[in-house]
């Protein structure tokens, strides 16, 4: 019998916080999103705003460090309208103060 | 200043793109793009019968030209229809623009008439996608399509433009400019220093080439290292043709439906060289038992395919012909004699089995006997199943773009279109099309578009009344319980190929199947050659799905 992965039980892993530079305009949101979720590579949090004075928006995405996370990464590199991908680790803030809107 | 309406632009866009040939299925959400490519007198355009055939088409002629082809489909069940022919350039790295028709901007969203989210739908099956929101954003948005569907690794873009943006009025000063490939990213000389160190030392290498090799027209490279460094030489499906399969070094086709002794080189091999090619399931088995002693360098213009089912020793991100010669001075001149007799011992002993080769009335002997009665100038395109893997173990190519098969989706109905499109983009050419029964059926409907365009294209049917490779795996994998894979009743298809206006031959009733198929083969003109064969061939040796390479079944 063949033998079904369970899912990755990410809570055990470190959270990441990734910053995307990307173009502004509608279905960027659908390519980032559509990556991870045809994956089933979990985005605990999503924040989008467009940069000010300028035609870029910035998103934020809180994930979690399994070993696909390299793969993600180089998959979000490659999308046309995604200018920039860096990393910060769970201590970045900005999640952090939003965080007493989700009580 | 220069005025016209989208439509227009989108026209004048595509001839000063170079595109001549478009294939396609007008639509009333495309119809101003049609009645401006009415009045263009330098791109001609193929009717399809179904959107998938236009894919295929515009597909075959990418296959052979190298460079991204149109074609057109209107909105809803046109897009829709597209859709698998799109996925399939995806999968096999395809350079195509894909163009469709939208219903106008102000209704998108109301689920109007022939309205499908054809954005959405194609994000996961494209290199990239546009929606475009106003005539002027053409003439970014066309170029920018070309652009990305031919830089890096090549792939399929839809721009999906709505009716009122096709017929907006723009004003604009100059046309911009034609698309051209984006320079491929410089890579890193230390660690092509340190491939070369690993091949020098290396002592029982083995050279994996994959289709990148032949999208980046790097055959020669390839042929060349492998002569210089003694490296014998394994090719995924996508890449036959890179190295002429009777090149001494090559070791033919690895993976699912390779020759034994392929994979029991690679089994050995202390240093796998893999250009262009990406670990799929159908070449290497169960990742984690492929090459189990070797080190791996691994060339990719794609660096998300670097490290992604294996981790490479060296992963260098490069544009795969730039990368070779930047190696090859730097590789030491070697006969390696111990490693290559040791290779020619394994092939000895564990040949590629062709029972019946030399019967033109078996499958072997079918297509060896199509291959003698053509020269390396023919392009042969296959579909799906049985008579794709025997034609890749048994076809002898020699040449880059010269096969032209799905291989990533495994879409079968890809064979047929995809030779009218071989036809349009070389119509010098002999194209041969070999099919099955199953796959045949899936995009029948184009015959009528080779007939019409009497385009020189053969079709050798193989043909067994079934899904030949569901027979297979139900008779080997599944108790013999056999189910949905045979059909009821056959089909007279030369009959078929005669209702469809072209010439139909039954090999079965020829009493000399050779002398009739030189005497098909080279008049020109579509022809569409019928051959039984026995249900009980299965494709051998064969790794059963999840495998590993070396745990092959028969041949």
């Amino acid at each position: 019998m063949e033998h079904v992965a369970d899912p990755l039980p990410q809570a055990a892993f470190a959270k990441v916080v990734l910053e995307l530079e990307v173009s502004n305009h509608p279905g960027v949101m659908s390519h980032i999103c559509g990556l991870f979720a045809r994956r089933a590579f979990n985005v605990e949090g999503i924040l989008c705003m467009p940069i000010v004075g300028s035609d870029a928006s910035r998103i934020w995405l809180l994930v979690f460090e399994d070993q696909r996370l390299e793969q993600m990464l180089r998959q979000l590199e490659k999308l046309i309208d995604v200018r920039s991908v860096r990393r910060h680790g769970a201590e970045h803030e900005v999640f952090e103060r939003l965080e007493s809107f989700f009580h | 200043m220069l005025q016209m309406t989208g439509a227009e632009l989108i026209v004048r866009l595509l001839e000063r793109q170079g595109v001549r040939t478009i294939a396609g299925i007008p639509g009333g959400a495309i119809l101003p793009l049609y009645d401006a490519l009415s009045a263009s007198t330098t791109i001609r355009h193929v009717l399809a019968r179904h959107e998938q055939g236009a894919g295929f088409m515009a597909q075959g002629m990418s296959r052979v030209s190298g460079r991204p082809e149109v074609c057109f489909a209107s909105s809803g069940p046109g897009a829709t229809n597209l859709v698998t022919a799109i996925a399939d350039a995806k999968l096999d790295s395809i350079p195509m623009v894909a163009i469709t028709g939208q219903v106008p901007l102000s209704m998108i969203g109301t689920d109007a008439f022939q309205e499908v989210d054809t954005y959405g739908l194609t994000i996961p099956i494209t290199k990239h996608n546009f929606l475009v929101r106003s005539a002027r954003d053409l003439l970014t948005v066309i170029p920018a399509a070309f652009r990305i569907a031919m830089s890096g690794r090549p792939g399929p873009v839809l721009v999906d433009v709505p009716k009122d943006v096709q017929n907006q009025l723009v004003a604009f000063d100059a046309y911009p400019e034609p698309a051209e490939r984006e320079a491929p990213p410089p890579f890193d000389l230390a660690a092509i220093d340190a491939a070369a160190a690993m091949i020098n030392e290396a002592e029982r290498p083995v050279l994996y080439l994959g289709g990148g090799v032949v999208h980046g027209g790097a055959s020669q490279q390839a042929v060349t290292l492998a002569e210089q460094a003694g490296l014998p030489t394994t090719m995924t499906l996508m890449a036959l043709g890179a190295m002429p399969i009777d090149h001494p070094l090559s070791i033919g086709m690895l993976g699912m439906h390779g020759a034994r002794y392929t994979n029991f080189v690679l089994e050995e091999a202390d240093l796998l060289i893999c250009v262009g090619a990406r670990f799929d399931d159908r070449a290497i088995g169960k990742a984690a038992q492929f090459c189990p002693n070797a080190k791996i360098i691994h060339i990719d213009i794609d660096s998300s395919e670097l490290h992604k089912i294996k981790r490479a020793h060296v992963g260098i991100q490069a544009d795969v012909a730039a990368a070779l010669e930047a190696l090859l001075p730097r590789v030491k001149v070697q006969l390696r004699k111990r490693w290559l007799s040791h290779v020619t011992g394994l092939k000895s002993r564990f040949p590629l089995q062709m029972p019946g080769a030399d019967d033109p009335r078996s499958h072997y002997g079918l297509i060896q006997a199509v291959a003698a009665a053509l020269d390396d100038e023919a392009i042969i395109t296959t579909d799906v199943g049985q008579h794709q893997m025997w034609v890749a173990q048994a076809y002898p190519f020699r040449r880059p773009r010269q096969w032209l098969t799905s291989g990533g989706l495994g879409t079968m109905g890809f064979g047929m279109p995809a030779a009218l499109g071989a036809a349009l983009a070389e119509p010098e050419r002999t194209v041969v099309c070999f099919s099955g029964d199953g796959s045949l059926q899936m995009n029948i409907q184009e015959l009528a578009t080779l007939a019409e365009e009497g385009l020189n294209v053969k079709i050798v049917l193989m043909n067994n009344n079934s899904l030949g490779l569901v027979y297979q795996q139900q008779s080997l994998f599944y108790g013999k319980r056999v189910f949905a894979s045979r059909y009821g009743r056959p089909l007279d298809f030369v009959a078929i190929a005669e209702g469809f206006g072209m010439r139909g031959v039954d090999l079965d009733a020829s009493e000399n199947p050779r002398a009739t198929l030189a005497e098909v083969l080279n008049e020109p003109g579509p022809c569409l050659i019928h051959a039984s064969i026995d249900r009980e061939n299965f494709v051998y040796p064969m790794v059963p799905p999840g495998g590993a390479n070396t745990e092959m079944i028969g041949g």
